[in-house]
């Protein structure tokens, strides 16, 4: 997978626990808890979504490197996802 | 037969229009089960019945904007026999694929209602101010199925209604969201006699415990810092009455359960505060489920009346990266309210030295006319001390 195609994967597994935010236009390097206003349940139900798309176990301290569209595809990187 | 009323949408929404029966004449109905799907100023909200029977007419019709309390649809009661009431022959069902496309009421011309018996048209104070300040001729105006014009119908006639933003909920609109927030809250504000009292608590000891239990749980299994402390909340509510139940007619009826309100933020501006019902009796498993169902329906707009309107009382939880600490406004009739900052770092005394520590400021806003700051100090003195045994909860 490409970055582009990693990142359009996010975003899509973010928009199925967020679907309100279908249209919306995602900064790569923004904060989007920041950007869409996505609260700690959004955020959780987000990284159990990741987590169930990719199989990887994700501990707890990592969420915050999971904050926006680029963290999310360089932790999905390091972790040999999408090779 | 029984009456099934429009019923309460709590102390910010006193009407609702009609968009989709879910059950139609005949079909049997059970306490619990969803009538019909309404639309509020705070989006759609499904209305639940809570008597056996047969559904026996229907009588507001989808588009029709009525009051709470309105008796929109008949029931016979499950020994009643059929046609004792009048047949609805004349008034079939809307179909049901007509009923699912229906557009928020404001687009569309009121159709005129099954059952009103005075068609006299009145004009309310503020819904002739409006059309005056906007030049409307009051004469160019359908009043809504009450025979009333009210500012509803100015607004409708102003302008056609703008594309729906995209990031919000369908039927929602934020003006008349803001409009219904700010009603309940005057009204808290006007009516209720504040008083605050709130405590900085170490919660080192709590989050350390729950890192460990998400640690060892599997990630859908993870709970938020909201469940231990709602939990511990839920517990020291139940022993002091006197911040749970509702202080209506100038008495308080204080709750036999901890029916707790949960103030969740809808995305774009807005709040909203559905109840979970009888969190004292839920583990943190449990309360963790029924906290993630209530916040994914109120993202998609798919609320209950009963969870709108049977709060006893709120927990408004500012979460990470806000502010130190909130001092909220009660939501009639309940009698209280507890609000949290975030969780930080911050320095502190222990044992004579000064450490660091992840603390948090919990804020309880009461009713005079039912407690003192003295109750509230001391349930707070009890929920620190909950908090203290996290695993105990």
């Amino acid at each position: 997978m490409t970055d582009q195609e990693l990142a359009e994967f996010v975003r899509s597994t973010l928009i199925k626990v967020a679907p309100d935010l279908e249209s919306e236009v995602f900064a790569p390097d923004k904060d989007f808890r920041e950007q869409f206003e996505i609260d700690s349940m959004d955020m959780l139900n987000f990284i159990v979504a990741l987590h169930q798309a990719t199989g990887i176990d994700i501990p707890e301290r990592d969420y915050n490197k999971l904050v926006s569209l680029s963290g999310c595809v360089a932790y999905l990187r390091a972790k040999g996802y999408g090779q | 037969m029984i009456e099934f009323r429009m019923p309460s949408l709590g102390a910010d929404m006193d009407a609702g229009t009609l968009v989709e029966w879910l059950k139609k004449p005949g079909d049997p109905v059970r306490h619990g089960d969803i009538m019909a799907v309404v639309e509020t100023q705070k989006g759609a909200i499904e209305i639940e019945v809570f008597d056996d029977g047969v559904l026996d007419q229907i009588l507001t019709k989808p588009g029709e904007k009525v009051p709470v309390g309105h008796v929109i649809a008949t029931i016979r009661g499950a020994d009643e026999p059929p046609g004792e009431g009048p047949l609805p022959v004349g008034a079939p069902p809307p179909p049901p694929t007509a009923a699912s496309a229906m557009p928020p009421a404001s687009k569309v011309t009121p159709p005129p209602p099954v059952e009103c018996p005075t068609r006299q048209i009145s004009v309310t104070p503020a819904a002739r101010h409006r059309a005056a300040e906007l030049g409307i001729d009051l004469g160019q105006i359908e009043p809504g199925p009450d025979g009333i014009i009210g500012l509803d119908q100015i607004e409708a006639a102003k302008r056609p209604p703008p594309p729906e933003p995209e990031r919000k909920p369908a039927g929602i609109s934020f003006e008349e969201m803001r409009k219904a927030i700010a009603a309940a809250m005057a009204k808290s504000h006007r009516e209720i006699p504040h008083y605050y009292v709130s405590s900085t608590i170490d919660v080192s000891l709590l989050m350390g415990w729950l890192e460990a239990e998400n640690e060892r749980r599997s990630l859908p299994a993870r709970l938020l810092y909201a469940v231990p402390l709602i939990r511990a909340l839920a517990l020291a509510l139940a022993e002091t009455p006197e911040l749970n139940g509702h202080y209506i007619d100038g008495r308080f009826l204080p709750a036999t359960h901890v029916n707790m309100g949960i103030a969740v933020a809808m995305r774009g501006g807005g709040l909203i505060a559905p109840a979970i019902a009888k969190v004292e009796a839920l583990t943190m498993d449990a309360m963790m489920d029924k906290l993630r169902d209530l916040v994914g329906r109120v993202r998609s707009g798919r609320l209950r009346s009963s969870e709108l309107s049977e709060g006893t009382v709120t927990f408004s939880n500012l979460g990470e990266d806000t502010a130190d600490e909130v001092l909220p406004i009660i939501y009639p009739p309940q009698v209280a309210i507890i609000g949290c900052g975030k969780i930080a770092k911050r320095p502190w005394v222990s044992e004579g030295s000064l450490v660091v520590r992840r603390t948090l400021t919990v804020s309880v806003a009461g009713d005079h006319r039912v407690s003192d700051g003295r109750r509230a100090a001391r349930f707070l003195s009890r929920f620190e001390q909950l908090l203290k045994s996290p695993e105990a909860l």
